[in-house]
This record gives C-alpha cells, sequence and structure tokens, in this order.
C-alpha cells in the first residue's frame, strides 16, 4: 500500500504546480489586457475602425452624403494613376519632402549644437529657437502670408532693395511650392531643435574630454562621437519629420489652396478636396489608401537602412 | 627638478569660496603619486585642473618646467583614464585605442604597431572587434589603459579607475597597473578616494580634504607620523583609534575618555605641555594581546571579527569604539573581559584643539634611528 502512494504524489504534486502556473499566467494576461483596455479602446474608435472604413469606401462610389451606392472594385485607384491632376500631386508631394526634411534636420542640428554650447544667456536662444513649436500652424501661415504679400511683404522688400524683380511667392508656379516649404521648414524647426538638443544633451561629456586629451579636433569630434551617438535621435527625427512632410495640410489650406495649376496640391490637401468639395468619397478614400502605403514603405525602408546605421546604447 | 609642479594653485567657482587652495607640490619623474581624499576633497578637481579640462583660478602649473597654464589638454603630453572609462560605445576595441593616433594623424603603421604592442601587453588580443558593451568591466578597464598607452605620452592621470571593479579585481588591476607604469617608466598621478589603493600603489601619498593639503609623503610615513587628526583617522585600516586624553599630575598618569588610565612611565613626554588639551591615537595593531602578568589593562570585548589569519576585537572605550587586530584566531567571546596591553610608547599625540600631531608613536622614531 505504501510503496504507490509516494510514487504517485509526487507526480500528484507536480500536476498541481503546472495547473497553478497556468492559472497564475491567464490571471497576468487579464491583468495585462485590463491596463491595455483604454489605448485599445481608444485606437479602435478613432483609428482602425476609420483605417478599415477607409479601405472599404475605397472599393465603392458614393453619394453627396458618403453613402456607398455602387462597388466599382479597383476601378477608383486605377483612374487615381491614370489621373494627371494626381500625379501632379504625387510628384509635388514628393518634392515638397525634398525641400523640407533635410533642411529642417541640417538647420535645426547647427542650431541645436550652437545651442549646445555652454555660453552665458545661452537660455535665451534655446528659448528661441525652440518657440516655432508653440505656435500654431494657422497663425505661423497668416504670419508667412504677410511675409509673401506681393508688394507690402518683408521678403519682396528686401528682393527689391537688392535690385531684383518682385516674386509672386504664392501667385508663381515656380515659387509656390517652395514658398510653401519655407513655411513648413521654419515650423518645424522648433520641435526638430529640441529633440535634436536633447539627444546632445544626453551624450556623456567624458567622450568629449577623452577626445580633447587625445588631441581630436572639433570637426574630427562632430562626425566621429557626435553624429553616431545622435544617430538614434536623428533616425526618429527623419522619420517623424518625413511622415509630417507626406500629411502637410494646415499652410496649404491657408496660404495657396493648392494653386498655382495644382504645383502645391500635395496630397492630403487633394484628398480634403476630393472628399469636401467634390463629394467623391471613393476616389477620396482610394488617395488615402495611396498615402497609408506609402508612409508605410517609406518607414519601413528607413528601418531596414536605419537598422545598420543607426547606433543604440 | 620635478615632471609636474605645480605653484599655489588654486580653484573657484565663480569667485566664490575656493575648493583648491595654496597647493604647492613637485610630483618627480616616473613617480607614482596618489591623491587621497574623501568625496568632495577636490581631488578630481585637481587632476582635471593638470589636465587642462578645469580652468585654473589662480597660481601656475608647470609641465616639464614649462608653465601650461593656458595650454589646451592636447598640447600638455598626457594620458589619461577615466572613472567610466570614457570608451566610444560604438566603436569596437580597435578603433577606441585608436581613435587618439587617428585623430594626431599617425601613420598607418605606426598606429599598427603601438596597437600591436598595447594589445599584446592589457591581452586584449581577441577582443579587437567586439564593442564595449560586450566587455566585462575589467575588460573595458584594460582597453582603458590600452588607449593611454598607445599615446605615449610621459605623463598619465587616472582618475578613481578602479572604483567600478568588484573587489576581487581591483586588488588584480592594482598590481598590473603599478606593473605597467614601472615598466613604461611613467609618470602617475592617481586619484582614489580608497586609502588602501592610496597605501600598497603610490610612491607618494598626498592626502586632501576640503581643498587644503593635509600631508604628502611616503605611505609609510603617513602611516606612521600622520601629521594630523584627518590623517590619523583617514589612513589605514582599521582606522586608528582616537581619544580625548589629560594628564593627572598627582598619579602620573594619562587618563583617556575618563575610561583609561595609563602609568606615565616615558622619560619622552616630559616636554608635552601638560596643561593643553590632547587626543591621542593608537593604531589597532598596538593594543596588544597579553597574559593576566603582563596585562596593563582589562577590556570588555563589545565585538570580534574572525579574518582568519587575524582576529579584530572590539571595545568601548568611553564614547570612543577602539579595534585591536591580532595575528592568528583567538577564541574570544563578546562580554568577555581580555587582558590587554597599551604602552605609552606606542601612542601619537594631538592637538586636540587644532588637529595637530604634537608627538608621533615612539617605537617609529626608534626604527627610523635604527635605519639611518
Amino acid at each position: 500500500m505504501s510503496m504507490p502512494n509516494t510514487i504517485a504524489e509526487p507526480i500528484e504534486s507536480k500536476l498541481d504546480f503546472e495547473h497553478y502556473k497556468r492559472k497564475e499566467r491567464i490571471k497576468s494576461w487579464a491583468k495585462g489586457m485590463l491596463f491595455l483596455l483604454p489605448s485599445i479602446i481608444l485606437f479602435t474608435v478613432f483609428l482602425f475602425y476609420p483605417l478599415v472604413r477607409t479601405i472599404y469606401l475605397s472599393f465603392f462610389l458614393t453619394n453627396a452624403a458618403g453613402e456607398t451606392t455602387v462597388f466599382v472594385g479597383w476601378e477608383n485607384f486605377a483612374r487615381m494613376f491614370n489621373s494627371p491632376i494626381f500625379m501632379q500631386s504625387m510628384k509635388s508631394t514628393f518634392l515638397f519632402v525634398l525641400y523640407t526634411v533635410p533642411l529642417t534636420i541640417i538647420i535645426s542640428l547647427f542650431l541645436a549644437l550652437l545651442a549646445n554650447e555652454k555660453l552665458r544667456g545661452i537660455g535665451i536662444f534655446r528659448t528661441i529657437y525652440s518657440s516655432t513649436m508653440g505656435i500654431s500652424v494657422a497663425a505661423a501661415s497668416v504670419f508667412w502670408l504677410y511675409l509673401f504679400h506681393p508688394s507690402i511683404g518683408f521678403l519682396n522688400m528686401i528682393v527689391t532693395g537688392l535690385g531684383f524683380e518682385r516674386i509672386g511667392w504664392l501667385t508663381d508656379p515656380t515659387w509656390a511650392l517652395i514658398a510653401v516649404a519655407i513655411t513648413t521648414i521654419w515650423m518645424n524647426l522648433g520641435f526638430t531643435f529640441l529633440i535634436l538638443l536633447g539627444g546632445l544633451q544626453s551624450i556623456d561629456g567624458y567622450l568629449y574630454e577623452s577626445a580633447d586629451i587625445d588631441g581630436a579636433g572639433y570637426f574630427y569630434k562632430l562626425k566621429n562621437i557626435t553624429i553616431p551617438m545622435l544617430s538614434p535621435t536623428l533616425f526618429f527625427v527623419v522619420t517623424v519629420t518625413i511622415i509630417n512632410a507626406f500629411q502637410t495640410f494646415g499652410q496649404i489650406d491657408i496660404l495657396t489652396q493648392g494653386g498655382p495649376q495644382n504645383t502645391t496640391n500635395l496630397i492630403v490637401y487633394s484628398i480634403y478636396r476630393e472628399a469636401f468639395v467634390n463629394y467623391q468619397f471613393g476616389s477620396a478614400s482610394a488617395q488615402a489608401v495611396v498615402l497609408f502605403i506609402i508612409i508605410l514603405i517609406m518607414t519601413i525602408i528607413q528601418f531596414k537602412l536605419g537598422e545598420r546605421k543607426v547606433h543604440y546604447q | 627638478m620635478g615632471h609636474v609642479e605645480l605653484v599655489d594653485l588654486s580653484k573657484s567657482y565663480d569667485k566664490q569660496k575656493s575648493v583648491l587652495d595654496g597647493i604647492n607640490l613637485t610630483i618627480e619623474e616616473g613617480e607614482f603619486f596618489v591623491l587621497v581624499g574623501p568625496s568632495g576633497s577636490g581631488k578630481s578637481t585637481l587632476l582635471r585642473m593638470i589636465a587642462g579640462l578645469e580652468e585654473i583660478t589662480g597660481g601656475t602649473l608647470k609641465i616639464n618646467n614649462e608653465t601650461v597654464n593656458h595650454l589646451p589638454p592636447k598640447d600638455r603630453n598626457l594620458s589619461m583614464v577615466f572613472q567610466n572609462y570614457a570608451l566610444y560605445p560604438h566603436l569596437n576595441v580597435e578603433q577606441n585605442i585608436l581613435f587618439g593616433l587617428r585623430a594626431k594623424k599617425v601613420s598607418k603603421q605606426e598606429q599598427q604597431e603601438r596597437l600591436m604592442e598595447a594589445v599584446e601587453m592589457m591581452g586584449l588580443g581577441e577582443y579587437l572587434k567586439r564593442k564595449p558593451r560586450e566587455l566585462s568591466g575589467g575588460q573595458r578597464q584594460r582597453v582603458a589603459l590600452a588607449r593611454s598607452i598607445v599615446s605615449q605620452a610621459p605623463l598619465c592621470l587616472m582618475d578613481e579607475p578602479l572604483s567600478n571593479l568588484d573587489a576581487k579585481l581591483r586588488a588584480h588591476m592594482r598590481i598590473e597597473i603599478r606593473r605597467l607604469q614601472k615598466r613604461l617608466g611613467l609618470t602617475m598621478v592617481y586619484v582614489t578616494h580608497d586609502q588602501v589603493e592610496a597605501m600598497t600603489m603610490g610612491d607618494r601619498i598626498m592626502v586632501l580634504n576640503d581643498g587644503k593639503i593635509q600631508q604628502v609623503g611616503k605611505p609609510i610615513h603617513l602611516y606612521n607620523e600622520p601629521a594630523n587628526l584627518f590623517v590619523a583617522s583617514f589612513i589605514g585600516s582599521p582606522k586608528m583609534n582616537l581619544g580625548n586624553a589629560v594628564f593627572v599630575e598627582e598619579s602620573k598618569e594619562l587618563v583617556i575618555e575618563n575610561a583609561l588610565s595609563i602609568k606615565n612611565n616615558s622619560a619622552y613626554l616630559e616636554n608635552i605641555k601638560r596643561t593643553e588639551k590632547l587626543k591621542i591615537g593608537i593604531r589597532a595593531e598596538h593594543i596588544f594581546p597579553a597574559t593576566s602578568e603582563t596585562a596593563t589593562h582589562h577590556l570588555e570585548v563589545v565585538n570580534v571579527e574572525q579574518l582568519g589569519n587575524e582576529t579584530i576585537v572590539a571595545f568601548d572605550i568611553g564614547a570612543e569604539l577602539w579595534t585591536a587586530k591580532w595575528a592568528g584566531q583567538w577564541s574570544v567571546q563578546v562580554g568577555e573581559r581580555v587582558p590587554v596591553k597599551i604602552d605609552m610608547d606606542y601612542l601619537c599625540f594631538f592637538n586636540a584643539k587644532t588637529g595637530d600631531l604634537i608627538r608621533p608613536a615612539h617605537f617609529s622614531k626608534e626604527k627610523e634611528v635604527a635605519a639611518i
């Protein structure tokens, strides 16, 4: 009698043990979900549902109220890629990204390097450089609208003062996109500057001291310490700036409304016009889906490239 | 003619109270010089001033007989090892070691020669392609050392280089650094807060407290004849036993902390002013175990630490806790009254008010005389 008991007991207790562990796992999973619930609900209502709905809409024609009428399959997409206006809009968008992203990064990196020096009153400059972060798109656009004004605008006063012809900043097709790009760069500087300055300040000062003793010059240190150590921050800033550039809307709406000759009709503005001016919710949705895919691909490419170059601590 | 000379050097921030004051010091060529002091004593600041990383407020700093106050770090011909090693996390071991040489545009061939030499010396051969985060603390330490070796600077500064290592590795690296310094004939200025490191490594030690030099000298000298109470309590482990003392004329006794009286049988104490307030100190190893016949006192044991090769016994003397260090293993129990021998000759006398040494322990005088 006693023999089988002694063998059976350890097995039984082992089974209990497994059961207990499983129960713990379920409990901790439930707890985790509980913590995630608020953001799951918010994301579902404001992100996942609209995303799914947009994809759904992109396969239909709609009436003016946005209700689906006819299922057209890929026709919205096909028509879109054959439309010269949409292709122009794509071209403008990519040009716009090309104008704004590198310049924003370079200028704000330069400002951040300046503001990272230990000088008297440097706090004032840091405040000034980051101040555009606190200005809304609308306010900044109106402000630039006056600067760009053909006759009383400050920019044209400089241009004529230097003896050049007046420039129709917002009305000349060759200048309009550049004007919007300048506005956008100026608006993005504050945020980018602040993030880069934060990145610079988190670099260990000992590294520079050690380099000083080794006799490294300023640019040698910049190239071999600052930039590599800043690479995760730079990577983040590049990603965010690119996404922002693709989604530019406010300044277009106020400065040019997509004109002249559709040169500033960037993709988000084009989506807006298609949906709320032309009431073509189906094709607007199709454009939105394309934008989503473009940004997704760009970000994936960046992460793939970035992984090799970026150094994380 | 010293390698590094500090003449009346001082440092203050924003014209406030000075952090370092009146530092006069000469460090000889090829010397292992240790700056030791508690945290906040200004020892790291002093080192950084020598390196050129910290502005000199007053006085002159000379390296090789040339005033270098105005020179940037790179023109002072020195190397430095930092407490956290300051390795570049994005570069591998080889790139880290060669960083300075590349900055100075040393030829590729010479870079490789120096690298190989340093790598061999530090035993880093298999780690050349690794990043710092893939190395252990001791290996990182070696990379930092290798980096200062390849610079071939005759003066090497080290700022608490061993404080991030565990005790066992620290003891090992102490020997390695000392050996390296001797082998390359470096002049070394070494900052530490660990008095054991200071004692075991330094040719000479400078004890710093509150920005002022307390004493400069050979380790043994500092141990036997501490210039003041601060050095007495800082140098040596366990620390020197201290206590207030008064001479009682009638009984010709010295009474310590109102608890311990010692017969004044030593002639050499004659010219200590009897009226002065005194503080005495005695090293733990000078409170000897005794038999009932030879004992001068019987003291109650409050704690016993068995270290295997020696036994540390603690006693309450008035308000002070005294420790005695006895060679070998002694089976004493807490609460037991044990016979000990405390001899007047082993006492150091300090002025209680100023803290300055009046008279060192007699035995050390005797030995020095014998040595000469």
